[in-house]
């Protein structure tokens, strides 16, 4: 029986995807997009990984469907006048018949791998050591700590070159404003901000504490803050900051500063990134609160967008 | 299978019921509003039916807590869209014939 | 119903994701539509790797942390991608100003 659904929902995954690319009108697109991105997190919830499908969710759907929704207003209001040149028939047939050969290739590749579970046995049986029973947030935050750190420092990036895209007069303005213009909205979606933003605040920070055992971690703890913090700067309740703000370039850089010196305190005892015995989980829990702190204000602002000049913002 | 389990199952039926005649009532309805009505109110009864359904299986009033959470969230996420939504269209309806 | 291929189910949804997103890639000429299928190609890449890791002990959370990190990098990359969408749109086009240019040096 379980087979019949999962039948059906890999059928509907490739007819979203097939309308988030195909569809004529660029808003259905994205949200077709969107609708896809929660399919792909029930299909992860069937293959029964939890903290993927809570990532995909969040994170895959929520803050890409914003993004590119905003991206696409920005670019109606400039008036999108984006060069796009058409392409032959006889180019789309042959990237068609390409694409269909490449595709034939990989699905031949991957029926010749077997499924297997291989490394759960391995890292079940270092769990203990660390003290907590999620097994994913073991494999991000101790097995292989030196990709999140690395990861976190790609997020920051990411951020810095989205600023680095505003003109310059505009730094370092904040970005345009997400407020929406029209007051009576305004106030509908200010009241929901406001009373989200705590509630926000209180589910990122126990979805970081559930982590440890349960499924939930920092980066999607961090999504769901970011969440309640891009809905409460639409609504009005808090505004975009400046980008040369102490405070706010503090929050960014806590959660890869507090990791990397938790890793040269490492180095110091025997090895980059060690956690002594009996202190891993302590270490991963302060890891993950500042990481969640940085991820939300980096997430939100790469929504945000880059600054824009003083007259743009109301 | 004890009457938790009948009743968990029929609670379910019911929810994708109120879930189907939401869809139905989107792909139906000729304007906005009317679509908007269908929506947020058959998909919120249905959501409440099967977050129901998915307390009375889990039986544990923790997680049946946490389950009301979520579907207070996804009303008022819900209700907030709707409005924002509605007062966009009615706009637009007015912008494209003035009254 | 036991097909043997139902053990790829996900693996071959998400090389089909993969093929579907890089055809879409090719043939869709506006930008904002390619960076649609930069992002289907990721979420294939991401089922191909969670579905084969499927075995008989339940899933392995070693690709299940890759993919979460590999979500997290697309959005990043997704947001830098639709920031330089918009700062190319909000530029003039080169050919225009070099027309403007010209018009003037020839004056």
């Amino acid at each position: 029986m379980t087979a019949a659904f999962d039948i059906l929902l890999c059928v509907m995954i490739l007819g979203t995807a097939g309308a988030a690319l195909f569809l004529r009108d660029p808003l259905a697109a994205i949200v077709f997009l969107i609708v896809l991105g929660n399919l792909l997190g029930l299909a992860w919830l069937t293959l029964d990984a939890v903290n993927v499908a809570l990532a995909e969710i969040a994170i895959g759907a929520g803050v890409t469907g914003v993004l590119l929704i905003l991206a696409r207003a920005r670019l109606v209001a400039l008036g999108d006048n984006v060069v796009c040149e058409p392409m032959p028939l006889w180019a789309r047939l042959g990237a068609i018949a390409l694409c269909a050969g490449f595709t034939a290739v990989l699905s031949c590749v991957v029926l010749s791998i077997t499924p297997d579970s291989g490394l759960t046995a391995r890292i079940e049986a270092l769990m203990p050591r660390i003290g907590i029973e999620n097994p994913v947030t073991g494999v991000l935050l101790a097995f292989r700590a030196y990709d999140t750190l690395l990861e976190t420092f790609v997020l920051l990036g990411a951020l810095v070159a989205v600023w680095s895209l505003g003109p310059d007069t505009a730094w370092p303005h904040p970005p345009a404003a997400l407020r929406i213009f029209d007051p009576g909205l305004r106030s509908v979606a200010g009241a929901f901000g406001r009373v989200l933003l705590p509630m926000a605040l209180v589910m990122a920070a126990y979805l970081v504490w559930a982590g440890s055992d349960l499924p939930g971690g920092a980066f999607q703890a961090g999504t769901v803050f970011a969440g309640g913090l891009l809905l409460a700067a639409i609504g009005g309740a808090i505004g975009l900051p400046r980008a040369d703000s102490p405070a706010l370039r503090l929050v960014l850089v806590l959660g890869p500063l507090v990791f990397l010196m938790i890793g040269l305190a490492g180095a110091v005892l025997g090895r980059f990134l060690l956690f002594p015995d009996g202190t891993a989980k302590m270490l991963i829990v302060t890891i993950e609160y500042a990481l969640a702190a940085s991820i939300a204000v980096t997430l939100a602002l790469l929504v945000a967008g880059s600054p824009a000049t003083p007259d743009k913002q109301d | 299978m004890t009457w938790l389990d009948y009743a968990v199952i029929v609670l379910l039926f019911t929810g994708v019921f109120f879930y189907a005649a939401g869809s139905l009532g989107l792909v139906r309805f000729p304007d906005a509003s009317s679509r908007l009505h269908a929506l947020t109110k058959a998909d919120n009864v249905g959501l409440g039916l099967v977050a129901l359904a998915t307390a009375l299986h889990w039986g544990s009033p923790a997680i049946a807590a946490k389950i009301f959470a979520v579907w207070l969230f996804a009303i008022m996420a819900a209700g907030m869209t709707a409005q924002l939504l509605a007062r966009t269209a009615k706009d637009d309806d007015e912008a494209r014939d003035p009254p | 119903m036991d097909l043997p291929v139902l053990d790829h189910l996900f693996a071959l949804t998400g090389a089909l994701l993969v093929g579907l997103g890089l055809c879409g890639f090719i043939v869709l000429r506006h930008p904002l539509r390619q960076l649609l299928a930069v992002n289907v190609v990721g979420a294939g890449i991401f089922l191909i790797l969670g579905g084969l890791g499927r075995g008989g002990s339940g899933t392995d959370p070693f690709p299940q942390a890759l993919v979460i990190t590999g979500i997290v990098v697309a959005v990043a990359l997704t947001a830098f991608g639709a920031a330089m969408i918009l700062r190319v749109a909000a530029e003039p086009a080169p050919e225009n100003r070099q027309a403007g240019e010209d018009a003037g040096e020839t004056r």
